[in-house]
């Protein structure tokens, strides 16, 4: 009996625009064991979020090719009412947006007995609502009787995603997606969220993916760290060896770009994260945004090699990055 | 949510007393006054002028918008000249059949606009939504009084399956089953031709709903907590979609009691849309003033129903 949770092999989730597919998740090979906290990381657009909705297929159109499999049950293939099975049971997820994420017009509690009662039939209405209430307490909620019958604009931002997170862990799922769970919050409720994840993380015993662009919260949370780029992962890594040991010009630029003391300068990655529909589909995809580097160092199909015991980099142009240090060659590529 | 009610209603009663005053007013400046058409031409100016001073007509405005208010509460509201009988038998014997008119269109409109709705919105973009839409078009496009006639004209002459005039039929005794039965017989066909037309709002203003609930967060939410398609859209979608829907029935009621006037007129049906056009033509202004009064109020009654529906359906309106 392997550790391994959940697998992800080749997975391409591509969007209509116009008549043609264009894919905002690429050739994404990743694995989950139990237990784990995955972190990913990423610039906005990168396709995280993406790869979170085609685990939980929660695209309503989007095409899906290659293989997720939860527990050895393929998820691409699977049928809606097994889906809906496996989801919000086997899988759960904690969203963005607190704020948007629940139905303004039902009660808090009915909300959570909704997740209980759709996976546990033999609950009765009073286990339902004494349940609902012990996630409430266990999420940290203070008064979780009374929020029990309020609505949710009656709470605030950081109130509503304990919710979303009761809502999550309702059935004990075995793997959990928090999907930026911080980024719609302000700071001092961002740290609350996190420690409160972190404490859940001890007491459920689920293998989490964690997505975010905070490399601080990576290095705190998470045991392994996959960055993705344009809909690739060009880096996956045990957190510490990512920290100590970044090899990717991406890994490398988006680390450089954390302000640090003493600093006089902060570091901008050139240019941005091209457009679904103009990502180079060839070639090194982050080549465009590091001129200065010569193009005969970029593979023509770049595959994740392994430099060390579990640490892949796609593309063998990390063996010849650098940062330019004057400002000429940044700009106008190698001299 | 009683308190807010409660408040709501304060609010409706120095509406319903400013709108009294303006109709009022706006009966004042109307050319002649109650004696100018009521009396025979021979009558001598000495004479009429004592009448004016006797029935109060010299008075300064406010006395006399204190007697036309206090004939209002006691609910004389004056004579008809046409028909020689007082304003408030006349209408009360048209709001009963305005009334039923409205309900059985309400009835009618609803029933066919959500489920055509529903469907529109769920599989919006798909050929049964596009021949909804169609249908939706034509309605907007098509006016009331012609659709009518073409009701009135295929279902009550050519097929003959309904009565083509009148509220009920002749000879039949009020409060009997029959006398009732009549009724509503006679009411089904403007009734119809009435939803038929306004259901088309209602249809899109639900499609348009369920198009963007459904691309909501909490949609997400729902789903990734495991809930079938089925489960979705009954808990989550349908419920946030009628929203609106709720906010618009007061007006839609307000509207069917003022805006029946052409239906009405095709069917030849006795309600008060009628009795305000006939009484406009003839110069009726004391029929005309009650009416508007009447109208008036209703529509304030509508807005606070479409208020008080809403504070129902929707927590976030209730306040604290």
């Amino acid at each position: 009996m392997s550790n391994e949770l959940l697998k992800i092999k080749n997975l391409k989730t591509s969007f209509r625009i116009g008549d043609e597919y264009y894919a905002a998740v690429d050739d994404v090979t990743l694995t989950l064991n139990k237990n784990e906290v995955l972190g990913i990381v990423g610039e906005s657009g990168s396709g995280k979020s993406a790869l979170a909705f085609s685990i939980m297929r929660l695209h309503t159109r989007a095409k899906i090719e290659g293989e997720i499999s939860l527990n050895n049950q393929n998820i691409v293939q699977m049928s809606k009412s097994k889906l809906n099975k496996i989801r919000g049971d086997e899988m759960a997820m904690i969203f963005q947006d607190p704020l948007t994420a629940l139905n303004p017009l039902m009660p808090i509690g009915r909300q959570i007995e909704e997740t209980l009662f759709l996976h546990n039939k033999k609950l009765g209405q009073q286990g339902r609502k004494e349940r609902a209430i012990e996630l409430l307490n266990l999420v940290g909620i203070l008064r979780a009787e009374r929020v029990y019958e309020q609505f949710p604009h009656e709470l605030s931002g950081g109130m509503r995603q304990r919710v979303i997170i009761a809502i999550a862990i309702a059935n004990d799922p075995e793997l959990l997606i928090a999907d930026e769970p911080t980024t719609a919050l302000d700071v001092t409720i961002q740290a609350q969220i996190l420690d409160l994840i972190r404490e859940l993380k001890e007491k459920i015993h689920a293998g989490i993916i964690l997505i975010t662009h905070d490399l601080g919260v990576v290095a705190e949370m998470a045991d392994r760290v996959a960055v993705m780029y344009a809909g690739q992962v060009v880096e996956i890594a045990p957190v510490d060896r990512l920290f100590e040991n970044p090899l990717h010009p991406y890994t490398k630029s988006l680390l450089n770009s954390v302000p640090t003391e003493g600093q006089d300068r902060l570091h901008v990655i050139q240019g941005v994260v091209p457009t679904l529909k103009n990502l180079p589909r060839t070639g090194c995809r982050f080549a465009e945004r590091i001129p200065w580097v010569d193009a005969s160092h970029h593979e023509d199909n770049p595959t994740l090699h392994e430099v060390e015991s579990g640490h892949f980099v796609r593309c063998t142009c990390y063996e010849h990055f650098y940062f330019p240090d004057n400002k000429e060659e940044l700009e106008n590529g190698i001299s | 949510m009683w308190k807010f009610i409660v408040r709501r209603l304060l609010i409706t009663f120095p509406q319903i007393v400013f709108l009294s005053v303006l109709v009022f007013v706006m009966a004042q400046f109307m050319p002649g006054d109650a004696l100018t058409g009521l009396i025979d031409p021979n009558v001598s100016p000495e004479a009429l002028e004592i009448q004016r001073e006797r029935l109060g007509l010299n008075n300064p405005w406010y006395v006399q918008y204190g007697d036309w208010v206090g004939g209002l509460v006691q609910g004389d509201l004056g004579q008809s000249f046409r028909f020689k009988m007082d304003v408030t038998a006349l209408i009360s014997e048209r709001v009963m059949n305005t009334i039923l008119l409205s309900a059985v269109s309400l009835f009618f409109t609803y029933i066919i606009a959500i489920p055509l709705g529903i469907v529109s919105g769920r599989y919006n973009d798909s050929p049964l939504d596009s021949f909804i839409t169609g249908y939706s078009y034509l309605g907007f496009a098509t006016p009331i009084f012609i659709f009518a006639l073409v009701m009135l004209w295929v279902f009550g002459f050519i097929l003959g399956w309904f009565p083509t005039s009148g509220s009920v039929a002749p000879g039949l005794d009020a409060g009997t089953v029959e006398y009732y039965i009549s009724k509503l017989y006679h009411s089904l066909l403007p009734g119809l031709s009435i939803a038929l037309i306004s259901v088309v709002s209602t249809i899109q203003y639900l499609r348009s709903e369920i198009v963007d609930t459904k691309q909501r967060d909490f949609i997400v939410t729902a789903r990734a907590k495991g809930a079938s398609e089925n489960r979705v859209y009954n808990k989550h979608i349908f419920r946030n979609s009628l929203l609106p829907i709720a906010a618009f029935f007061g007006w839609e009621i307000t509207s069917l009691i003022s805006g029946t006037v052409f239906v009405e007129s095709v069917f030849s049906y006795p309600g008060m849309g009628l009795l305000f056009l006939e009484s406009v033509t003839q110069r009726d202004f004391s029929v005309v003033t009650a009416l508007v009064l009447l109208f008036g109020i209703a529509s304030i009654l509508g807005a606070l129903l479409s208020d008080i529906i809403l504070s129902i359906v929707d927590p976030r309106i209730r306040i604290k």
